[in-house]
């Protein structure tokens, strides 16, 4: 299926614009199409991987959305019945605030956690950097499973260490796992610590590239360190953060391997976040055709997230100029 | 540097005032990084200490730090119990199959995204970025169905197709061949050599540095990877690393002393390579993939 759509593509297509391009604009039309035949090969891995696994999905999906398909056999439409029935579902519905709630919490720790482990690390003031840095970035290396194992582990309600000094300092052990609340406590702490060391790179190298005379200068007017930090590193590496914030809502949004390892979305169904309600919705119960609608209203979700994320974005650029 | 103002602004003591004005702040920021870094540091090292502990002290209070009796128990437990080599070859072959295949068509389609301007390239910049922004998740009962149409649910090679395509790789590669001369590949021309030959025998040698940076970023990836392989992925045999560990979890009783020396081992072979690799990762200029 795959190949039969895509492999008469190239040659054919590159043969027949040669001889129609040169219509327009003689010199640079002639000199651009002497190039069709490589950047469409140069590209053709990942043009046929995104026809198939990007825009084929996506259109059978809408289409599944309004069928009540389960996976095999027919697919009856049904109309808008679907989306209806997931309006009216309660769980649906608090996996959605669950999952907004655990974002808007977790991108601003991952952002201060980043942003501070990236300024401490190219401090001049700061000694024995290079291991530090190497253990900032141990966390990148361990999956989200195992990283909420780790976590569980500290925080179990009856074995954990947290518990342990808690008790020990006189205090009562803490339900960190049957109580809803502390045990989101729990998966944000351990979404901090695992992405904070990706996101400290890609800030690292931002500000490393703020320039130096900039700093000067304010030394000589008398800034102090939080007025440098906010009047100069801040606005310097604005396009930066954006990007450190719009990729880490996507992710916060799709997460679901932390929860799974640390609460299993529980207790109860309390912690399911949004993926989880499409993989048990989907693959536990083969609603094909509702998971598919439910993963529709993830993505307009994501959509009008991203394109409220661009829009103060561009406002704050145009502001600053 | 703010100290230094309060001082007496006397000839002699500027160069000794700056110094035990930055005695201070060096103290104060040091002490402020060690310490974020034994908050980061001190979990993995309690969880790998604790591994080391017989069953039976690791539930006993007063907890301590270090074994009072190292053992390796718990890993040969998880060693045994499980089919946990057949886990880790699984996992290995998933991860380096789609690091190469990425390395692949990330060089080659950032390639052309960097040096050719044509209008329908542009365009496809344009889908490949909308692959970040509208992540599989969005579209995975779908992608599952296309997956099995396809006959490759149940297989290693469904995990890593679907994963080859990535809009961190291709944009890394065409910031980097951006940066490449024109006149470069001009010189190639007059000399003769084709299109493809060029980018495989010119371009591509010059992109060692980008091409081990992703590498290590594509193969962490595959090898951490959990929804995915848990949706294609049905018959034990085929089980990656991480659905195993996750079915330890998802026990009813978990069994701890297993569940920690299976993922430690899990852990293992990302170290070393962190190990080896470092430079190109901590010293890559991350922000050129994702910029742009």
């Amino acid at each position: 299926m795959v190949d039969s759509d895509q492999r008469p593509g190239p040659t054919p297509s590159a043969a027949a614009e040669r001889p129609a391009e040169p219509a327009k604009t003689r010199r640079r039309g002639r000199r651009r199409n002497r190039y069709i035949a490589t950047p469409l090969l140069l590209i053709s891995a990942n043009l046929v991987l995104f026809a198939t696994f990007f825009v084929w999905p996506a259109a059978i999906g809408l289409a599944y959305s309004f069928t009540s398909y389960t996976g095999v056999g027919p697919a009856p439409f049904v109309g808008m019945e679907n989306y209806l029935h997931l309006f009216q579902d309660d769980q649906f519905y608090a996996a959605v605030v669950r999952t907004l709630i655990y974002t808007g919490c977790a991108v601003p720790m991952i952002f201060v956690a980043s942003l501070g482990v990236a300024y401490l690390l190219i401090s001049p003031y700061a000694k024995g950097k290079p291991v530090a840095r190497a253990i900032f970035f141990i966390p990148w290396l361990i999956s989200p499973i195992i990283a909420g194992v780790i976590w569980r582990w500290i925080f179990g309600e009856n074995f954990g260490l947290a518990n342990f000094i808690i008790t020990e300092f006189g205090g009562k052990a803490v339900p960190w796992q049957s109580n809803a609340n502390l045990s989101l406590v729990v998966v944000l702490i351990a979404t901090t610590w695992g992405n904070t060391a990706f996101n400290m790179l890609i800030f690292t190298a931002a500000l490393k590239n703020v320039p130096t005379a900039y700093y000067e200068a304010a030394e000589l007017d008398g800034a102090g360190a939080w007025q440098k930090f906010r009047r100069i590193t801040l606005p310097a590496i604005a396009p930066t953060s954006f990007i450190v914030v719009l990729l880490t809502t996507l992710n916060s949004m799709k997460e679901y391997p932390l929860f799974k390892a640390i609460n299993g979305g529980g207790p109860g169904n309390e912690n399911n976040l949004v993926v989880q309600y499409i993989y048990n919705t989907g693959f536990r119960r083969a609603q094909i055709g509702y998971a598919s609608a439910a993963s529709f209203v993830l993505m307009l979700i994501l959509l009008v997230i991203a394109g409220m994320q661009l829009m103060v974005n561009r406002r704050m650029e145009s502001g600053q100029q | 540097m703010t100290v230094d103002t309060r001082k007496p602004p006397t000839l002699r003591r500027t160069r000794k005032a700056a110094k035990t004005g930055d005695v201070p702040r060096k103290f104060f920021s040091s002490s402020v990084m060690w310490l974020l870094a034994i908050v980061y540091g001190f979990p993995v090292l309690w969880f790998v200490l604790s591994s080391l502990k017989p069953t039976g002290d690791l539930f006993t209070y007063p907890l301590t730090l270090f074994p009072k009796h190292f053992t390796f128990s718990g890993y040969e437990k998880a060693w045994t119990s499980f089919n946990f080599a057949q886990y880790f070859l699984n996992t290995l072959i998933v991860a380096t199959a789609a690091t190469v295949l990425t390395i692949v068509a990330s060089a080659a389609s950032g390639y052309a995204l960097a040096k050719y301007n044509n209008w329908w390239l542009k365009g496809f910049a344009v889908c490949i970025l909308a692959t970040t922004m509208l992540p599989g998740e969005t579209i995975l009962p779908s992608l599952f169905v296309v997956i099995r149409d396809i006959g490759l649910y149940n297989s290693l090679a469904g995990v890593v197709v679907p994963a080859v395509i990535t809009a961190t790789g291709t944009f890394m590669f065409r910031q980097f061949f951006v940066t490449v001369p024109n006149d470069l590949l001009e010189a190639a021309r007059i000399d003769g050599s084709g299109e493809l030959s060029t980018f495989i025998r010119i371009m591509l040698p010059l992109s060692r540095p980008i091409m081990l940076t992703l590498a290590i970023i594509s193969f962490q990836w595959r090898w951490n990877d959990f929804l995915w392989p848990l949706v294609i992925l049905n018959d034990p045999h085929q089980f990656t690393l991480q659905i195993g560990v996750a079915s330890i979890v998802g026990a009813e009783n978990v069994n701890w002393s297993v569940l920690l020396g299976a993922s430690v081992l899990s852990m293992i072979p990302l170290v070393l390579i962190y190990l080896v690799f470092q430079r190109y990762i901590m010293n890559a200029d991350i922000n050129a993939g994702l910029k742009d």
